[in-house]
């Protein structure tokens, strides 16, 4: 057996259980220390750039849970953060919901769009699940584009409420909203990779065959996994409406979130929760940051090309190479 | 006759013409995909990348660009087999294809794309040879030479390839790579070798279909997006691995696809790629024509 293939699962190295009270406390600290420090800072743009960020840790948190764990590729990442995010414009134009309400609903849409797609596909090679995913965008756009009551092509405006206390800005809002997402994400994520479900999940994709003679119920499993995903995705564009005040199919199905849902934790460290957050974090900035100083086309040839160096070269992602290193 | 159906059969008329061009693009991933077991879902793009390549040929050296498509064929099975060369070393020997490969495939499509909108910028572009608007008519139905003359070409380009897969020695090998790599090293070929050779094939026919692409329709470097749903459709349809099921796939799906655009409107016809490729997972993963599942 090759080398390669003995360092194949770093997910199954899994530290022992519990931990889980140290890593909310955490998390919740980190969150509050940010907030206090993005309100130091008196920037509104920073509230913006904050949100861009941690929008793609929740994506690529949810990726992660069906691509990282059970290695089944989903390129329709976009597909079902539009799904979210048109729910809450649907739901706010028919019943004048508000944003919470919106992501619980978005969160069952796009979850139950996960678990029909996985029902379809699931049972056969993963390869069909993963073109599968990609065609699902096609048809989600079609639709949207083709739906006057969500403005078509045209796009729907949300004019954002200007009651938004007890947060100065509407910025900061959307960004404290995303905040709190991107926790919960993270810490399900943490949650599934250390419960049974992880372990089976980890086991189809090392070998499923294997898997499914030694009793693991690998479609229950990885249906479970796919509206998990699903779901977290479409939690990660309900916000968005309220975030830009206007969206378009264009931007809603932007090829941007499926690139960016495989890169970032394929970058981090695919199958290990923490890899999600350093690759969006990474990958994130970047982007962010080359927008600003370069222009957009630029940003992303670097997100396709770091992608491709890092498949090729570092297939355990960043947090790989630190183990790689430490071993 | 009858105005509903004339137009009933110019839709079938004309998607039958569409089907060549979608043969012509899903050719090359039944050698790919079906063959190899390469899931290379930048085909489109590299398709797209060619369609821009024959535009800028033809209007440089005012060549038809469906000469130009041919010309630059081995250019790309160049583009091919260094693609898999790389591919085979990074990826097939390390024996994780499946997760990084695909995401290995998705990158260079991406790269392609931005490599095109930084290039060649954000507009359609298009070519115009002698016949663009040239239209036969037999009584009541059209067959514009728009679409008639690449799908001609791309038949052409099927059927030599057929030919070559079922009559040379290298041909066969291809076939036999897909279902028995080990056989084919104790009769001393290299696996390897045939697959960059059938990689190359691949790539180049996606050349070649750009060329097919530019002439029916403007491009975009977006262009490829709705192909990919498409052309893994009909290849899946077709049964994998076999050419003739995938040019009868693809003119089924022209079909169908310009009936939905006839009479529901074209905003409609690229759901019918993904209602079709469902229904195709879900009721019959072997395709139409495949046997094993």
């Amino acid at each position: 057996m090759s080398e390669a293939a003995l360092a194949a699962p770093p997910g199954l190295a899994a530290p022992p259980r519990g931990g889980h009270a140290v890593f909310w406390g955490g998390a919740a600290l980190l969150a509050v220390a940010l907030i206090a420090a993005l309100r130091l800072l008196h920037n509104d743009y920073a509230w913006f750039a904050g949100y861009f960020i941690l929008q793609y840790v929740v994506l690529a948190s949810a990726w992660n849970l069906l691509g990282g764990y059970a290695g089944y590729v989903n390129f329709g990442a976009a597909g079902f953060m539009a799904a979210g995010a048109y729910t809450t414009i649907v739901l706010r134009k028919a019943l004048g919901l508000d944003l919470l309400p919106c992501i619980a609903a978005a969160a069952c849409v796009s979850g139950l769009l996960g678990l029909g797609m996985g029902w379809l596909t699931l049972r056969l090679r993963g390869v069909y699940f993963a073109i599968a995913t990609l065609s699902l965008a096609v048809v989600l756009h079609t639709i949207i584009v083709n739906w006057d009551y969500v403005g078509g092509s045209r796009g729907a405006y949300v004019v954002p409420s200007r009651d938004t206390a007890p947060f100065v800005t509407h910025g900061e809002y959307v960004f404290v909203v995303m905040l709190v997402l991107a926790v919960l994400a993270v810490g399900i994520a943490r949650m599934v990779e250390k419960s049974r479900l992880g372990l089976g999940l980890a086991a189809i994709r090392d070998d499923e065959r294997a898997a499914e003679a030694a009793g693991v119920p690998t479609l229950r499993l990885k249906l479970i996994a796919t509206t998990l995903s699903g779901a977290l995705m479409g939690v990660a564009g309900a916000p968005l409406p309220h975030y830009s005040a206007y969206l378009n199919p264009e931007a809603a199905f932007s090829l941007a979130y499926g690139v960016n849902a495989i890169a970032m934790p394929l970058i981090g460290g695919a199958g290990t929760w923490a890899g999600p957050v350093i690759g969006a974090l990474l990958l994130g900035t970047l982007q962010q940051a080359a927008t600003v100083m370069i222009s957009s086309a630029l940003n992303l040839l670097v997100v396709g090309c770091v992608l491709v160096a890092f498949v090729a070269l570092a297939p355990h992602g960043i947090i790989g190479l630190f183990r790689g290193a430490r071993r | 006759m009858d105005p509903d159906l004339a137009l009933l059969l110019n839709g079938i008329v004309s998607g039958l013409l569409l089907g060549g061009l979608y043969a012509a693009a899903a050719a090359g991933l039944a050698v790919s995909f079906g063959m190899l077991d390469i899931v290379n879902i930048a085909h489109p793009a590299l398709m797209v990348a060619g369609a821009f390549a024959v535009v800028v040929i033809s209007t440089a050296t005012g060549i038809d660009p469906l000469l130009a498509a041919v010309l630059q064929a081995p250019l790309f099975w160049l583009v091919g087999a260094g693609l898999y060369s790389f591919y085979n070393r990074a990826f097939e020997r390390r024996g994780d294809e499946a997760l990084h490969g695909l995401a290995f495939f998705f990158g260079i499509m991406f790269i392609i794309e931005v490599l095109l909108v930084m290039y060649f910028g954000a507009d359609q572009r298009f070519v115009e040879p002698p016949y663009a608007y040239v239209t036969w008519r037999l009584g009541d139905i059209d067959f514009p030479l728009r679409m008639l003359v690449p799908g001609a070409v791309a038949m052409a380009a099927i059927g030599a390839l057929a030919l070559f897969l079922k009559r040379s020695f290298a041909g066969r090998a291809i076939a036999g790579v897909a279902q028995d790599p080990e056989a084919l090293r104790l009769l001393g070929i290299d696996p390897v070798r045939i697959k960059r050779l059938a990689f190359g094939i691949s790539v180049a026919l996606a050349g070649v279909a750009g060329g097919a692409l530019v002439v029916v329709q403007p491009i975009d470097p977006w262009s490829g997006h709705v192909f990919i749903g498409r052309v893994f459709a009909i290849c899946i349809l077709g049964g994998m691995a076999s050419l003739g099921g995938t040019v009868i796939a693809a003119f089924a799906f022209g079909v169908v696809e310009n009936l939905t655009a006839t009479f529901y409107g074209p905003s409609w016809s690229p759901a019918v790629a993904f209602g079709c490729l469902l229904l195709v997972l879900a009721l019959r993963p072997q395709g139409l024509f495949g046997t094993a599942p």
